[in-house]
């Protein structure tokens, strides 16, 4: 038995609270407050206790999904990739790079969140990179 | 926020507006609990009852969308009773003479009748908030989602000028961030108009440093907010969508309107860690891994950055966000090959001065808080130190009070107004799928007054129907003092009873918040 604690921060609000996600043989299992941190000093809310939860739920998506024939079916990472890559070079191409938009998040990291803007920007060559974070 | 969360204990009076602190940022409310503990004045003004205004010192509900017309009313009280910090004023300010003139106008009678506070409860706040050593103000949705929002936020920050409290410790103007990571989206240039760390697109020495960086060439103009991204797909100026970790069919306002727009895509991908709504009208859906599953930052309310560490393998054959994003580029033509994320700061660092002294190494333990502009920079715990601002001087605003875009009318005679519960987290797509949170609170409700339940003939537990301009959704009644006669309350968390099939997608005119927190309704009890 592989019993690991691993120091994350909270995906719910904008406090950022930090604990460790406890696992045992790579499944979830718990989380303990972080103690030291200086935003929650040990402390969590109730949806914080909860937070591993539901990140090994067996209603998550775990293969990409292209709509055939009206439907969405499972395919592989090379054919989904592909496709969004060639329609978006085909879209940009026919309309222009602003005929195309980006929603980045409040619920990704730094480093996905800059990734994104920066294919937006550098690679269509399009600004039109909002998210939600009015709502 | 300008200042950092543990100070707020610190603080001799607190000022909480437009913020249900205890549901929606719990350990914020920790610290106000402690702070009252401490000797502090509490003060909370929110047009629901809301939990801690059991505790506070002096509870105030203004009426919906009055907050600037309150705002205004206690500079002119301040101002009146000499309460003002002048000193803090000359050295450090512009505009206070046309902002004098303009809350001139609010008197405490005018104020009373535009907001339904008493006079007694204006000095109050006016002379705690004031006098006090240390005050601070707290804000959050309430107060930004009107479509005054903009100027909501200006007036609390006239009023933080005024008094001086500001650019000290367990003080300044608090905005508490609703979903963990929106501090960061905005750092890192998630927005139309500027590159990472608020750099403005359209100024042509800025754009030149990131076209070089990038070594790319870059639009002089700024893109497209949220509302105009669907408005274009609308008439077809926009024609591909690409959602990453939102579901803009649950939290936009006005649902029919949104998924109208959505379906006129020509290509929509979504990526995301759960199926929604959304999702369910792309044509590429894409499995992104969860927080626990990758490595990476995210920067909190106070602008904390703080690392996370990849705990468990992806679900699946899930992927981090970056690595989806970086594939899509090399295949469309724009080579990326990061590593890893702590590779990607480093490249953060160099085109971003708040970032600038920032990497995975020295985010070991705390995190820091930025700006942070070198190795060797301590980070930054309070903004604006010796009053000194970004633009030189701290600008005063004169704001007039503006009326919500719908008020109530014979035909829809209540007001709507919306918000979170404490269980569970925005569009309840993480909350909603774990298990125990879901026992907790597993369905939709709205909340009424018993004198409006007594008028309708509804008991606690039976079905409403809520009608607006917009569209109808039935909820079971919670009936509760929490709200006035003539007010309902409905949480957005719940598909089956969502409350955004209600709400005004008017939106402010600068920031294009949508007025999520008034409009007006009609109630009957479900047939
Ligand atoms: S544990 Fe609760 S208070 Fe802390 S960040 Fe998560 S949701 Fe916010």
């Amino acid at each position: 038995m592989d019993y690991k604690s691993t120091l994350s921060v909270c995906p719910y609000c904008g406090c950022g609270c930090s604990f460790y996600l406890e696992t045992i043989d790579g499944k979830l299992v718990g989380t303990k407050p972080s103690a030291t941190s200086p935003v929650n000093n040990g402390k969590l809310c109730v949806k914080g206790w909860k937070v591993h939860e539901f990140v090994q739920s067996p209603r998550r998506l775990t293969n990409p999904l292209l709509r055939k024939n009206g439907e969405l079916v499972e395919v592989s990472w090379d054919e989904a990739l592909d496709y969004v890559a060639a329609g978006l070079k085909q879209i940009k191409a026919d309309h222009g790079p602003d005929s195309i938009a980006f929603l980045a998040s409040a619920k990704i990291t730094n480093e996905d969140n800059y990734v994104l803007q920066k294919f937006a920007r550098a690679g269509v060559g399009t600004n039109n990179v909002d998210h939600c974070a009015r709502l | 926020m300008t200042n950092s969360i543990e100070e707020l204990a610190g603080a001799d009076t607190i000022f909480v507006i437009g913020s249900n602190t205890t549901a929606a940022h719990p350990l914020v409310a920790d610290r106000l609990y402690r702070a009252k503990k401490n000797g502090a004045t509490i003060i909370v003004a929110d047009p629901r009852k809301i939990q801690l205004a059991l505790t506070a010192d002096l509870y105030v509900s203004q009426a919906l969308g009055s907050d600037a017309a309150l705002i205004n009313g206690i500079a002119h009280i301040i101002i009146k009773e000499g309460w003002q910090n002048q000193q803090f004023i000359d050295d450090n300010t512009e505009g206070y003479e046309q902002f004098k003139a303009l809350v001139e106008g609010y008197t405490p009678e005018r104020t009373t009748e535009l907001t339904g506070v008493s006079k007694e409860d204006l000095y109050f706040i006016a002379e705690k908030y004031a006098k006090a050593p240390a005050g601070s103000i707290v804000y959050c949705m309430g107060i930004t989602q009107h479509t005054s929002g903009v100027d909501n936020v200006k007036s609390l920050a006239n009023l933080a000028m005024l008094t001086g409290q500001i650019g000290r410790e367990s003080t300044g103007v608090n905005p508490l961030r609703g979903q963990n990571n929106v501090q960061g989206a905005c750092d890192m240039g998630g927005l139309p108009d500027v590159y990472p760390g608020y750099q403005k697109v359209d100024v042509p020495e800025i754009q030149a440093k990131f076209a070089k960086a990038w070594g790319a060439e870059l639009s002089p103009k700024a893109g497209l907010k949220i509302p105009d991204m669907l408005t274009g797909l609308n008439d077809g100026s926009v024609k591909a969508l690409f959602v990453v970790g939102e579901n803009p069919m649950m939290s936009d306002p006005d649902q029919h309107h949104v998924e109208q727009a959505l379906k006129k895509a020509e290509l929509l991908v979504v990526q995301d860690i759960f199926d929604h709504q959304t999702a369910q009208l792309a044509h590429v859906v894409l499995p992104g891994a969860s927080y626990a599953e990758k490595d990476g930052t995210f920067s909190n309310t106070e602008r904390r950055v703080q690392r996370l560490h990849k705990a468990v393998e992806p679900v699946g054959n899930s992927k981090a966000d970056w690595e989806i994003t970086q594939e899509i580029s090399n295949r469309f033509g724009y080579p990326m090959n990061y590593a890893s994320p702590a590779e990607i700061m480093e490249e953060i660092a160099t085109v971003t001065p708040q970032y600038g002294g920032i990497s995975f190494a020295r985010l070991e333990g705390e995190g820091l808080l930025w700006p942070c502009p070198n190795q060797d920079h301590p980070g930054t715990k309070f903004l604006h130190a010796g009053g000194k601002f970004a633009r030189g001087k701290g600008l005063f605003h004169a704001i007039e009070w503006r009326a919500p875009a719908e008020v109530v009318d014979e035909e829809y005679p209540l007001w709507l107004t919306t918000g979170r519960a404490h269980v569970h987290y925005h569009t309840g797509t993480m909350t909603r799928n774990s298990p125990s949170l879901h026992a907790l609170m597993p369905e939709g409700f709205a909340e009424i007054n018993p004198v409006e339940a007594e008028r309708l003939g509804v008991g606690e537990g039976e079905m409403l129907q809520l009608t607006t301009r917009r569209g109808t959704i039935q909820a079971k009644a919670m009936i509760t003092e929490r709200v006035r006669p003539g007010m309902v309350f409905v949480p957005f968390h719940f598909m089956e009873a969502c409350a955004n099939v209600l709400t005004n997608p008017a939106s402010d005119p600068v920031c294009k918040i949508p007025e999520f927190k008034v409009c007006a309704v009609k109630l009957d009890k479900a047939a």
